[in-house]
């Protein structure tokens, strides 16, 4: 029988709020273990949370840019279990009105438009870091109380591909809007799947396991490639899927037991009465509304519509915000109509350049300005060939010198004026006669070997189109 | 002697320069040496040294945070525990001059109880009668403050847990409205319902604590941004035209004929000085005692989860598996009362059963405080019994939790509704102990309650009988 892969996601985002959810401890990386800590995240007896508004605006931020509906009417919850790393052994969610619900995100597979909705985001604390030793475990609890929006899927997902599509997209909308960094390494972004196969066609879902773990891009595909093949092999085989959690291996490649549905938590989930409920006005989501940035949807339609970008080309420059922005200030600085030259400079050569030193296009230094004169000295001006400007632009990102100022320094501007040109011509129709009889036999490859001998001599300075009109107007005459 | 007057009497004493901080520290010292080994109103003796009180002292529950100052809910979990902050109601008391007593008051386990007999420490004695209990759970307050071994003192009611034991001690007491005072520093039994409040000598005490520690705090999102009056300012003593009601099912069954007699005569004494007085209904009140144990265990349990050893508290060493070292901390660190409420909390916000508990309970909840939304849209106040009965033998409720949870059955409406309450002495009974009358008013009408309890304190004496120690 064939089956269906049926995929929900749950991923919960880091927010970039300047102090925790419900205290005011900074939020910093790599500060000394336990020194962002306060009677409140420590969860000292007596003490009491208040919520950073700053969290509810960025989930309400990420919420609209997810086309959810923002709730008038939210409240918090506890949600109740024992471990070390979780310093009040309950923590501080939502559970039956989440900020936002009933969201969507269009993603694009095999080239068609997929609607993946959403069924809600929620802010919750994030919990403490346990760091294990042979002989003991220690504690951090710097992360404890680090605001989180967990956003939840419908199971509208059905293949690893379409599971990484959603995920990449829902990256650069939260990314967009600056609410955190979405770093999976880091685990600032990190997703969760549940999972299960039906025969196609099928409308009942089968019963789900539960993927965590999954610490990278790479880690859901692969777990999710992995649990598909897995479900399908037992359903083949007559088996049954046990309703369970499992944690993703990456090293051993495979999903290992967490805990079965029998062993399932009961949250005891119940309103937290040290939070009154929020009210959310009209205006308040309004006026958010009205402060979202240009999302990567929009921006990709308006670098087609303004700059006349192929959707292609506009897609890989929108990917994240900062390139996006860079990119645009380098069309700004070339003033021709046509930015095709510079957008091929962008996508070609600097990418590749910037991809060699682990970067990003727009954090090689080279600045728009700079760019567009290379990109005008090299199209337009011929200058330099297409070739040499590559080397000046990799000299570029190393001195971060303007293209002019490595040309000069270098000598590297090619020989067009076809007086400097005519002595080495002449040279080189004399020395190569059976080559010159050749092109005059009608052997088109001959000119090109002429042209090459006089770019030899010039040590490739020489520009070589004007060289090839020489060489033509010189050999027909004679 | 100096111990026994009040707050206010010291303020002026040191005021006039008649005594010194010094003076008034030595005759409470001096004081609680003589009778507080027969009382137990404070959990441990006090350490030499450690006196050094630049104010006039204030003696506080072992459940509000007091920096470096052991607070441990007289619990053997939280034991050592010396909290690296302040509790706001400490700060402001502190701000006002106030020094704090740096031995802590007796109280229940957690706060869970009405007797203070579920104390690791042992039981706290009624200062009126030894084989009594003082009420619960800020029993500690109430005896010291009726032994004259503190000025005054700070309690917390959850469920009746500063007025209970306020009325078996012969002391005022008030619950204030819920968000009249910050609970941050409170360690919490049931947050909905919990609040500080002050126990003192007589009403203008209390008034005046009660100006001192109330107020919006940004550290507590459930405490209200209402300006605080200065509560002195309404101890007029006049009461002409206040509409007072008496709530029937107040005087039904379980009062105990001595206490009901003594409260009627106190609504006699009211009319007297010129109050309206009349019948009203609260029919919801008859729910309340299975909905507070509902909604308090529920918070209960979900609030004393954080104690398990890794942080804080008792933790029982050398155990290698996780669950176990829970299991061994909390089974040896909690008491039988605190393992109870635990479970009871636990089951009643289970998976299947939240709907029919808590749920329910909440919706009750809401039919009792619109109870008294509708008695308080006609009335000033209401007036009733604070207990049913005068305090009880210890012992004697010990073994039977629900007689015990019965012995609050007039106070724990007043928390699921949020409004404030007092109780002050209005008698004795023939045995000699003291029966509280309970004034109840609509949430922040705090200074009516003074108004009518100040007027009905200065046509009494009751509030100058003191126990024979």
């Amino acid at each position: 029988m064939e089956y269906e892969a049926v995929i929900g996601l749950e991923v919960h985002v880091q927010l970039k709020t300047q102090t925790k959810a419900f205290c005011n401890c900074r939020i910093e990386f790599g500060s000394p273990v336990n020194s962002l800590t306060c009677p409140v995240c420590l969860g000292l007896p007596g003490s009491l949370p208040v919520l950073n508004k700053t969290a509810l605006d960025y989930a309400i931020k990420v919420g609209l840019a997810l086309n959810c509906s923002v709730q008038e009417f939210t409240k918090f919850d506890r949600k109740h279990y024992y471990y070390p790393d979780l310093s009040k052994n309950y923590q501080i969610s939502q559970y039956d009105l989440p900020v936002c619900k009933d969201g969507f995100l269009d993603i694009q597979v095999e080239g068609q438009t997929k609607r993946i909705r959403i069924k809600r985001a929620h802010l919750e604390e994030d919990a403490g870091k346990l760091i294990h030793e042979p002989d003991k475990s220690l504690l951090d609890l710097n992360r404890t109380g680090i605001p989180l929006l967990e956003i939840v899927s419908e199971p509208d997902i059905h293949s690893p591909q379409e599971a990484h599509e959603y995920l990449s997209d829902l990256k650069m909308i939260v990314e967009y809007l600056e609410a955190s960094d979405c770093d999976m390494e880091k685990g600032t972004l990190r997703c969760d799947a549940n999972i299960s196969l039906r025969p196609k066609g099928a409308e009942e879902l089968g019963t789900k396991t539960e993927l965590k773990n999954m610490n990278s891009f790479k880690g859901v595909k692969d777990a999710l490639v992995y649990e598909i093949q897995r479900q399908n092999n037992l359903l083949e085989n007559g088996g049954k899927i046990i309703q369970q959690t499992l944690l993703w291996d990456p090293k051993e490649s495979k999903t290992v037991v967490m805990r079965t549905k029998e062993e399932a938590k009961d949250y005891r989930y119940f309103p937290e009465p040290d939070l009154p409920p929020f009210i959310i006005s009209q205006e308040k989501i309004s006026q958010v509304k009205s402060s979202l940035p240009e999302l990567p949807k929009e921006k990709l339609q308006r670098f087609v519509k303004e700059y006349g970008l192929l959707e292609y080309d506009a897609g890989i420059l929108v990917s994240n915000k900062e390139k996006a922005d860079y990119s645009e200030k380098c069309f700004c600085a070339w003033t021709d109509k046509n930015k095709k030259p510079v957008v091929n400079w962008l996508i070609g050569p600097l990418a590749s350049i910037a991809s060699s030193s682990n970067l990003e296009i727009q954090q090689t230094g080279v600045t728009a300005k700079n760019l567009a004169e290379l990109v005008d000295l090299v199209e337009n001006k011929n200058l330099v060939s297409h070739l040499t400007g590559k080397s000046v632009l990799e000299e570029m990102v190393a001195s971060q010198k303007t293209a002019q100022e490595i040309i000069q320094e270098k000598n590297l501007a090619q020989i067009s004026d076809e007086g400097a040109l005519a002595k080495e011509i002449e040279a080189v129709v004399k020395g190569n006669a059976k080559s010159v009889e050749d092109f005059k036999a009608g052997k088109a490859n001959a000119l090109m070997f002429l042209v090459g001998q006089v770019m030899k001599r010039t040590g490739g300075k020489a520009n070589p189109k004007v060289v090839q009109e020489i060489l033509k107007r010189r050999l027909s005459n004679a | 002697m100096l111990n026994k007057l009040t707050a206010y009497e010291l303020l002026e004493k040191l005021k006039k320069k008649e005594a010194s901080v010094n003076n008034i520290t030595t005759a409470l010292s001096a004081r609680i040496k003589e009778t507080d080994p027969k009382v137990c109103a404070y959990v441990r003796l006090d350490q030499p040294g450690q006196i050094n009180q630049c104010g006039l002292p204030i003696s506080i529950k072992d459940n509000i945070c007091t920096e470096g100052l052991n607070t441990e809910c007289c619990s053997k979990i939280l034991a050592g525990f010396k909290p690296p902050y302040d509790a706001t109601v400490i700060k402001k008391l502190k701000s006002a001059g106030i020094s704090i007593w740096p031995n802590k008051l007796n109280m229940d386990e957690f706060a869970f109880g009405s007797s203070t007999e579920n104390s690791c420490f042992g039981p706290t004695r009624n200062p009126w009668n030894l084989d009594c209990v003082p009420g619960g759970s800020s029993g500690g307050s109430a005896a010291a403050v009726a032994a004259d071994e503190a000025v005054w003192a700070l309690g917390s009611d959850t469920g009746g847990s500063i007025r209970q034991p306020a009325a078996f001690c012969g002391v005022v007491g008030l619950k204030p409205t819920y968000g009249r005072v910050s609970r941050y520093g409170l360690i919490a039994f049931a947050s909905s319902l919990d609040q500080i409040g002050p126990l003192t000598k007589d009403v203008r005490d209390n008034a005046l604590l009660m100006s001192i520690i109330s107020g919006h705090d940004e550290k507590d999102s459930t405490s209200a941004d209402v300006a605080v009056p200065d509560y002195t300012q309404s101890l007029s003593g006049d009461i002409k035209g206040l509409k007072i009601g008496v709530p029937k099912e107040y005087f039904i069954e379980g009062i105990e004929p001595e206490t009901r007699k003594i409260i009627e005569e106190a609504i006699n004494k009211l009319k007297g000085l010129g109050a309206q007085v009349a019948p009203v209904s609260l029919p919801n009140s008859q729910y309340a005692v299975p909905v507070y144990y509902i909604i308090a265990t529920a918070e209960a349990s979900s609030n004393l989860a954080r104690f398990d050893g890794d942080q804080y508290g008792l933790r029982k060493a050398n155990i290698q598996n996780l669950i176990e070292s829970y299991k061994q901390t909390r089974g040896e660190g909690f008491g039988q009362e605190a393992k109870r409420r635990i479970l009871l909390g636990t089951f009643a916000l289970s998976h299947g059963y939240y709907d029919a508990y808590y749920l329910r309970a909440l919706k009750v909840r809401t039919l009792i405080k619109q109870d008294f939304d509708r008695v308080f849209s006609e009335f000033d106040c209401i007036v009733a019994p604070t207990s049913p009965t005068p305090a009880f033998n210890i012992g004697e409720k010990s073994a039977d939790p629900l007689s015990m949870y019965l012995s609050d059955i007039y106070t724990i409406s007043v928390n699921l509704a949020g409004i404030p309450a007092i109780s002050l002495p209005c008698g004795l009974t023939k045995s000699g102990l003291p029966v509280g009358l309970q004034i109840l008013a609509k949430p922040f009408a705090e200074e009516t309650i003074f108004r009518a309890s100040y007027a009905y304190e200065q046509s009494t004496e009751w509030h100058k009988i003191k126990p024979k120690l």
